[in-house]
């Protein structure tokens, strides 16, 4: 009686949830829909960042035709795919976690700390951008096109696993993108925080076998994960697959999300006894 | 002209209060520079022994890469560009309008305050880093080359503050100017040789890009120091470097006497 008390009362905290992440949604589309111009601008912008990298690329195979194993279409594929990871995690963390410097240095966190909801969430996902859900699908464009040119047809399988795969990925650039705009409690300016994430973005674009065994590749793949997360969902998805990287992706988004936690109980102490 | 050296004065000391910011900056430029100078290293390793990419070996193009740092580091165009749309929206230039201060002198000043503690605060790490790839390094063959590159650093500086300078101007006219920033960057990042030299792209395609001022924003100083440009080319380069900066001069005061007009007119 007790447990079947206990899951209902979970269920209805889902429930409730659920509905306070309704309305900020809407809250969102209204103010995007109020400068609609400007919104697509900000598409424009992004289609034309993805568009220079595959450049690059191609610049790159002009040169040569393979780096390490990868073959041209195959790192259009792992482009595309860190696009994609990039621009979900924009459409849901990436402006509030960006935004949590703003809310410190203004004290209005002292309100969303006052409301009666876990305050991660609703720091975590205040704002929507609605942007990035448009500029994932010309990830998703690119890289159909990629396995058009490639004859690959993936089975149903490798498609799941990749998306599963892929929404590890933006779990640990959210836990590590929290993680350092916690930074900000204990020094306020955000901008080189969100420089830094776009660095560490350009490494994740990159096939792990252009990186020798080393040092600079042992921490970007067991202390910051950046080669694994656009790595090991397109390796699943071209047949270049080992299982485990993608145990090791996995484990790495649970321990990436339990750091963050810490570190942002850890802030929001501080951010109490300052202020008070 | 005391004013202005007071300006650049309280400049430096303003961007001294974000020196970790500026550090914060520096060392996590060097993440993607290490990342791309590996990926250059395995496709050279995969083409075999002594191959050349366009008419780069190896450590010629890391050499690239490493000038490409340091003139990036005495010429970027840092928040300024932010700032002084800031400063229209706003309304913060009206008392420039009454004050004896000419407003682009009094950015160029702030401009030049920027770089300065930048470098101050990027010495030591830029140093370090250029320390450990030194083999790659090498100067150049003779010091009137090397007096050439310093003058064409000067006016690429000058080239990426007046056409920063002239974008911003578009906060008389558009409510918010960030997006023609990053659009215009994009341009800049690829165009200018920040990602590759542009030497390596196929003939037609490079000889187009010089025909607009994106070389000259950074690649162009960058192929003296490499000994990629010479004798005549080299002098009629810097000429027409010289023509895009004053070019983009007229551009940066035309815009802003157009937009002083729209700018007193609406604001009364």
């Amino acid at each position: 009686m007790n447990h079947s008390n206990k899951s209902n009362r979970s269920s209805a905290s889902a429930w409730r949830y659920l509905r306070i992440y309704a309305a900020l949604w809407k809250n969102s589309v209204s103010r995007e829909m109020s400068f609609k111009a400007n919104f697509l601008l900000w598409i424009v912008v992004e289609l034309l960042w993805f568009g220079l990298q595959l450049g690059f690329v191609g610049v790159l195979y002009l040169h040569t035709d393979h780096i390490g194993t990868w073959t041209k279409w195959q790192v259009v594929m792992l482009i595309g795919a860190s696009h994609l990871i990039q621009q979900i995690f924009q459409a849901f963390f990436l402006l509030n976690c960006t935004n949590l410097s703003e809310l410190v240095r203004t004290g209005k966190l002292d309100f969303l700390l006052l409301l009666p909801v876990n305050t991660r969430f609703v720091v975590s996902l205040r704002q929507v951008d609605l942007g990035a859900f448009f500029n994932s699908l010309s990830a998703l464009a690119i890289m159909i096109y990629a396995a058009w040119q490639m004859r690959l047809v993936p089975t149903v399988l490798q498609v799941a696993g990749f998306f599963i795969l892929c929404l590890a990925g933006v779990f640990i650039h959210y836990s590590l993108m929290f993680l350092l705009a916690s930074i900000s409690f204990w020094t306020v300016r955000a901008q080189g925080i969100v420089w830094g994430y776009y660095n560490l973005f350009q490494i994740a674009r990159m096939p792990d076998e252009a990186f020798q065994n080393g040092l600079f590749k042992a921490f970007f793949t067991f202390a910051i994960p950046m080669l694994l997360v656009s790595n090991v969902p397109v390796r699943l998805l071209v047949n270049k697959f080992s299982p485990r990287y993608l145990l090791l992706l996995l484990a790495m988004s649970v321990v990436c999300f339990v750091i963050s936690e810490f570190g942002w109980r850890a802030s929001v102490r501080r951010y109490t006894s300052a202020s008070s | 002209m005391k004013k202005y050296w007071h300006v650049i004065n309280v400049g430096i000391q303003n961007n001294l209060t974000y020196r970790f910011n500026f550090l914060a900056r520096t060392l996590f430029g060097f993440i993607p520079l290490v990342a791309i100078l590996y990926l250059w290293r395995t496709i050279y390793s995969g083409k075999g022994q002594g191959s050349e990419i366009g008419t780069y070996t190896l450590s010629q193009m890391i050499s690239y890469y490493l000038v490409v740092t340091i003139v990036d580091a005495l010429t970027a165009v840092n928040e300024d560009d932010w700032q002084i749309a800031a400063d229209i929206k706003d309304g913060n230039i009206s008392q420039f309008l009454l004050k004896p201060i000419d407003y682009l002198a009094y950015r160029l000043c702030l401009f030049l305050s920027g770089r300065i503690t930048y470098l101050a605060v990027a010495v030591i790490p830029l140093a370090l880093f250029i320390l450990s790839l030194r083999q790659y390094l090498v100067l150049p063959s003779d010091g009137l080359t090397m007096g050439l590159f310093l003058i064409s650093i000067l006016l690429t500086a000058l080239l990426q503050f007046f056409v920063s300078y002239a974008m911003a101007m578009l906060a008389f006219w558009v409510l918010e100017v960030s997006t023609f920033i990053f659009i215009l960057f994009a341009f800049e990042y690829i165009a200018s040789g920040h990602m590759f030299p542009l030497d390596i792209l196929p003939r037609g395609l490079a000889q187009a890009l010089f025909f607009t001022p994106f070389p000259y924003q950074l690649y162009f100083p960058v192929s003296i120091y490499v000994g990629k440009v010479s004798g005549a080319d080299l002098t009629r380069g810097l000429l027409v470097q010289a023509g895009w900066v004053a070019a983009s001069y007229a551009l940066a005061r035309l815009m802003w006497q157009r937009g002083i007009k729209k700018y007193s007119a609406v604001g009364g």
